[in-house]
């Protein structure tokens, strides 16, 4: 475990509005965080901040050892960035584009002949690459702005809503890819887009108002779910009333709510506990008959707006 | 300062002129203004003297113009697709960004003054020209494009409109020149003390670009327009740096 990517009480004040308000999280090699908050939250600002674009009302960023305020040309050095939206130069080509980027990045002759052409292929832009970027689908754009984060093959990769626009086929591509680089680098990724925090991210940071609601993995995010652990059963020939009667009766079970469909009831277990074995055994002995019976993981869509909306606030 | 760094924003700011038709339609209107108002404006020919006089003596009036069609996209471009973004969290700093720009439409407004050629051949087979004036002409002229193209690029990173940076520049140009306008300096003089007209008449394109247009080359005029410069980039970077993310 190298940390890579050390936040400590970053805020960021617009006149009054606090967009960011006292974050601090770490990300080491191997991770992959997924920054998760509504729009607004202060994902992008959080993000502009650790890549020296913004300069922090208060708090430190460190990124592998150096500090952004003190050395933000060795941070920027160390991390490729996909900014919101993906922006090139829109007059350039890919290839005179990602070429550009190299030349600044200080790739030289062989080597930066080879990351372009990487680069190129990793992100599947291969056969666009004299093409002027305008011209592109918004697809192919994001990949072009995927080439050129990756392109110096840097220990650090920040991606601002890297699948934001993009088909189902070309969303698989990218987590694909962002799969594969996980494991010898730190990544961020910000997204409101739920599934993927199962389809690439190993840690996730709840971010809502400027401040963090949840940092841990996807598994305790859906932990806090009203639905974890929570049984569907369906028994056939008896009325979901009787049903549910029987199972309230039963200590670990909090308390139930009908299915809209097969006659089923969705049981909530107390504090989150396993109860599939013991309900299953409970009503076999019985005598009746399990037609269907599924435990459910949790929702994290039901987690993100509870944690993400306050009492009070008109959602 | 990371001088390769300079040079690949600055050649890739270059070839962006040439990715689109601007530059050649900016090249091909230089060319004919200037060659008009030698012609017509600078009576090249009654004259009747071997020199390009009536060519240099005409450029400020036709920068105060052109010169805000080149730097007008510098930063007001970047502002508006986001790629300043970009270009800011490459390991890049702001100054050699600003450089780098600067020089590129610098570069550009050379060729388009190199372009001009045909005129220097004329005068060479119509007469024998003293070419040293007309080379120290030419530095001269180069120069105050500088000055011009210095003042266009920290107006047009104010703003993500190029419009306003093009509309804004002309006029802020037009101030710099006219402050050393006889008509100008006539209203002055007649109220203000000698000091201050002395001081606005300085501040002046005029005043320091006569004589270089003239082929003498003096120290100061030099370091006007090199100071000149320095400071409206200085002020570019400042500005780059505090308003790069609104």
């Amino acid at each position: 475990m190298t940390l890579r990517i050390e936040i400590e009480d970053l805020a960021k004040h617009f006149g009054e509005i606090k967009a960011v308000d006292g974050v601090t999280f770490s990300v080491s090699k191997g991770e992959v965080l997924g920054f998760l908050g509504p729009n607004g939250a202060g994902k992008s600002t959080t993000m502009k901040m650790i890549t020296g674009f913004l300069t922090p009302t208060r708090g430190t960023v460190r990124v592998c050892g150096h500090d952004v305020l003190t050395d933000p040309i060795s941070v920027k050095a160390s991390i490729g960035y996909l900014p919101e939206g993906a922006p090139a130069y829109a007059d350039m080509t890919p290839e005179g584009f990602l070429k550009f980027i190299a030349d600044v990045r200080g790739l030289r002759g062989a080597e930066k002949r080879r990351a372009v052409a990487s680069a190129a292929e990793k992100a599947r832009i291969t056969h666009v690459m004299f093409q002027p970027i305008e011209t592109l689908s918004k697809g192919y754009k994001r990949r072009v702005g995927l080439a050129q984060a990756i392109l110096h093959n840097p220990p650090v990769l920040i991606m601002d809503e890297p699948t934001d626009g993009l088909d189902p086929n070309q969303k698989y591509e990218v987590r694909t890819l962002i799969n594969e680089m996980a494991e010898d680098k730190a990544i961020i990724i910000s997204t409101h887009i739920l599934e993927e925090v199962h389809a690439m991210c190993s840690r996730n940071v709840l971010i809502a108002n400027g401040k963090i609601e949840f940092d841990g993995t996807p598994q305790e995010l859906e932990a806090l779910s009203r639905y974890h652990n929570a049984v569907c059963v369906s028994v056939g020939g008896v009325e979901t009333e009787a049903l549910s009667r029987f199972v309230e009766s039963l200590d670990d079970v909090a308390g139930t709510e009908p299915l809209n469909f097969n006659n089923g009831i969705r049981i909530f277990p107390k504090d989150g506990k396993q109860i599939t074995l013991e309900l299953s055994e409970r009503i076999r002995s019985n005598g009746w008959q399990i037609e269907s019976l599924y435990v459910e993981n949790g929702r994290l869509d039901e987690v993100f707006r509870t944690l993400t909306t306050r009492p009070g606030d008109a959602a | 300062m990371n001088m390769h760094n300079i040079w690949f924003i600055m050649k890739r700011e270059f070839n962006g002129y040439f990715a689109t038709p601007v530059a050649y339609v900016f090249i091909v209107i230089f060319l004919l203004l200037a060659g008009f108002s030698t012609f017509f404006v600078g009576n090249f020919f009654d004259r009747g003297e071997a020199d390009l006089y009536p060519f240099f003596s005409m450029h400020p009036w036709l920068y105060i113009l052109l010169i805000p069609a080149i730097s007008m996209r510098l930063w007001a471009e970047e502002r508006k697709s986001g790629s300043i973004e970009l270009l800011m969290t490459l390991p890049v700093s702001v100054f050699e960004a600003v450089i780098g720009k600067f020089l590129a439409a610098w570069a550009f407004t050379g060729l388009a003054l190199i372009l001009n050629f045909p005129l220097w051949i004329t005068v060479n087979y119509l007469g024998s020209p003293d070419n040293g004036v007309i080379f120290a002409s030419f530095l001269g002229s180069l120069l105050m494009a500088g000055g011009f193209l210095a003042i266009g690029a920290c107006i047009s990173s104010t703003t993500k409109n190029q419009v306003i940076a093009f509309v804004v520049s002309v006029v802020v140009s037009l101030i710099f020149v006219l402050a050393g306008y006889g008509i100008v300096l006539d209203f002055f003089s007649s109220w203000a003390p000698r000091v201050l007209v002395d001081v606005i008449s300085s501040f002046s394109f005029l005043t320091h670009y006569d004589a270089i247009s003239k082929g003498v080359i003096d120290m100061r005029d030099m370091l006007y327009f090199v100071s000149l410069i320095a400071i409206w980039l200085f002020a570019n970077a400042l500005i780059v740096n505090a308003r790069k993310a609104d």
